[in-house]
């Protein structure tokens, strides 16, 4: 051979595969894997928290749709409010009967609260009355008005609603002590004994009624001094139409002083408390990105480490032919494997959670592609940015002084 | 082979590790590169290896003119044609033998399978046939080493450098490696080894003294020994 340059082939360094790329960028994670696990497990633990936030807050969501479509969204509330003078308003007796006349009104019951009517358990222990429990004349189509189910025994019929027999809402059950209903289970109301013949679940579009109980209208007028007055009026319409029902309820209810009547639609109350927890799982949201953060300044920090141990590594794969690209390539694809084990760990974990709590829960189970394909998208970027830096240190390294390196 | 024109290396902070070196090896040599500590021997090893490039001069390397090279086509080069064996072996702890060869030949392009193959051949041709799946830890320092030049020569490099390959090893594994890199170079491999060993040094048909970052003889083993041993200060 001559210092005469000769034709020479062409030099150009080979492709590596995938594989190869992956097999290089797992090294690190082979010999480290204590090291590993830690920093991908700060990547986890943001990932999991964002996907649980987000699963959690989808399933009781997907909850409060099944809750609403099964309630229904077309129940209005009409109650007494109070006067301008401040005192409580009344409504006229025949409040119902007036608004059944509404076209679009599909069905229309009510109650009136006797607030001077206590109930006891028995007579022997009057202290036990338990405060907030309170006594309505029912009519015999509230349950099937405001979705009411019994979760005990049986609502009020044309016989028990003239005798002392009561339906008792679910948490006033709980206080009376009241669990199964016997013919024999009473309690004490207005200082007599009434029999408890049902006992409700709790009812979704109107909670008044779970911490009341409930008597038949004719019996409260006749044994309890009931003035016929209702004082809640529930109204099921047809939907498309419930804006102008709305509009006319107050009116129709109490055409004399329509400013003493509330109109509410208890769907609208539910959802505006979806919304409430909404913004607090927002809250939620941001700290989970704010650990995802510190998870990716750990990777990051796992890298510079790497990169600065690895030295000699790094001066034997340029000796064997790396290119500088290459070991480029080897770290971000080490970085990258990081946290997409973390994110994929992340993912499992904050599926696992939200199934777990959703199951507790009885609540359908929802975790959003778009969470966790966000995850990985999130975990791939976070890879990325926190191993550039290190990788292009590690590939500027000059090979001679990376060899020497301890 | 190797062809260095008044090549020249100083380092910033004004340290000529080479100083004017022009030094010519043919196909098929094998060379001993003694000199005490700190005479440029290393530096020079680098450079003809390509993982250093001279401050001046002119490097030709397998008929390549390495000044006229990217980072990248040097890669390929060492990729291709120059095997490096280091006095600290430099072994992925943990991996077996077999693998560490193999994954030496990642950047040649070749498949996960050939690579195997060729490794175990490499292993087979260094005499640790029987030793392919021990990691690191379970060979001897001179088990070790012939894992390192199974790395070096897996790739059929027509050149192959050694810095102190022997350093780090009692006389009689480092014998034993010499050996290997005898046949190595019966077999047509270019050799270059640089040896703090007098004997091994004289075993080798020629060397080039350096001192101060220049060559101060290159002789042949042939040639009755003129000064050598007397020229020698303290190696290391
Ligand atoms: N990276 C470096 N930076 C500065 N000086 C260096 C560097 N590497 C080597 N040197 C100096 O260059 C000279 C030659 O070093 P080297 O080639 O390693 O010698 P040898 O291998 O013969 O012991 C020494 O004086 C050494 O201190
Ligand atoms: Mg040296």
């Amino acid at each position: 051979m001559s210092l005469v340059e000769v034709a020479r082939p062409k030099l150009s360094p080979a492709r590596m595969r995938p594989r190869d790329v992956m097999r290089v960028g797992a090294v690190g994670l082979r010999t480290r894997p204590l090291r590993a696990f830690l920093s991908a497990l700060g990547i986890a633990i943001g990932i999991a928290a964002m996907v649980g936030v987000v699963g959690l807050s989808s399933s009781s969501g997907a909850e409060l749709d099944r809750t609403l479509s099964a309630l229904g969204t077309n129940l209005l509330t009409v109650s007494s409010g109070t006067t301008l003078m401040g005192e409580a308003a009344q409504m006229p007796k025949d409040a119902e009967a007036m608004i059944e006349r509404i076209g679009p009104v599909e069905a229309v019951s009510s109650i009136g609260r006797m607030g001077d009517v206590k109930v006891y358990r028995s007579e022997q222990i009057p202290e036990a009355q338990t405060g907030g429990i309170a006594t309505y004349a029912a009519r015999l189509d509230l349950p099937a008005t405001v979705g009411a189910t019994l979760r005990d025994g049986t609502w009020l019929n044309a016989a028990t609603e003239r005798y002392p027999a009561a339906v008792l809402g679910s948490s006033a059950a709980q206080r009376l002590g009241v669990g199964a209903v016997s013919p024999d289970t009473q309690v004490v109301v207005g200082g007599m004994r009434f029999t408890v013949v049902g006992v409700l679940n709790p009812v979704a579009l109107a909670t008044d009624l779970d911490a009341g109980v409930l008597v038949g209208w004719p019996v409260a007028e006749s044994r309890l001094g009931f003035d016929g007055h209702p004082t809640t009026l529930y109204t099921r319409s047809d939907e498309a139409r419930l804006e102008s029902v709305r509009q006319v309820l107050a009116a129709t209810a109490n055409p004399e002083a329509p400013n003493e009547v509330d109109v509410s639609r208890p769907s609208d109350a539910l959802a505006a408390k979806q919304a409430t927890s909404q913004a607090f799982a927002n809250l939620l949201l941001g700290v989970g990105a704010v650990a995802l953060l510190v998870g990716g300044v750990g990777v990051a920090n796992t890298m510079v480490i790497s990169v600065l141990e690895r030295r000699a590594e790094i001066g034997l794969r340029r000796s064997l032919g790396a290119t500088r690209g290459q070991i480029r390539t080897q770290f971000l694809a080490e970085s990258l494997l990081l946290s997409a084990l973390g994110g994929g760990g992340g993912i499992l974990l904050g599926t696992g959670v939200t199934m777990g709590y959703a199951l507790y829960s009885g609540w359908p189970s929802v975790v959003p592609a778009w969470a966790t394909v966000g995850g990985l998208v999130a975990t791939l970027v976070i890879g990325a940015a926190a191993g550039l830096y290190p990788a292009i240190r590690a590939s500027r390294l000059s090979p001679t002084e990376a060899l020497s390196a301890p | 082979m190797i062809a260095l024109t008044d090549v020249s290396r100083t380092y910033p902070g004004g340290v000529a590790a080479l100083a004017s070196v022009s030094l010519r090896i043919e196909h098929g040599e094998l060379v001993a590169i003694v000199g005490p500590s700190g005479s440029g021997k290393s530096t020079m090893l680098n450079v003809v290896g390509t993982l250093d490039r001279p401050t001046s001069g002119t490097i030709h390397i397998d008929g390549y003119d390495v000044s006229k090279l990217s980072d990248n086509r040097l890669s390929a080069l060492r990729a291709t044609t120059i095997g490096f064996v280091f006095q600290s072996f430099h072994l992925a702890p943990k991996v077996p033998a077999l693998d560490n060869v193999a994954d030496g030949l990642i950047y040649t392009g070749l498949g996960r399978a050939e690579r195997r193959r060729r490794a175990a051949g490499a292993l087979e041709r260094v005499g640790l046939g029987h030793r392919m799946d021990h990691e690191p830890h379970e060979l001897s320092g001179g088990e070790r080493q012939r894992v390192a030049i199974a790395r070096a020569v897996a790739g059929d490099p027509r050149l192959l450098l050694a810095d102190e390959p022997t350093g780090a090893l009692d006389s009689v594994s480092g014998a034993g490696v010499m050996e290997l890199l005898r046949e190595l170079n019966a077999s047509g491999t270019t050799i270059v080894i640089i040896t703090h060993d007098r004997e091994i040094a004289a075993g080798l048909p020629r060397q080039v003294r350096m001192r101060d970052g220049t060559i101060i003889s290159d002789t042949t083993a042939v040639a009755p020994e003129p000064s050598w041993p007397a020229e020698t200060g303290v190696p290391g």
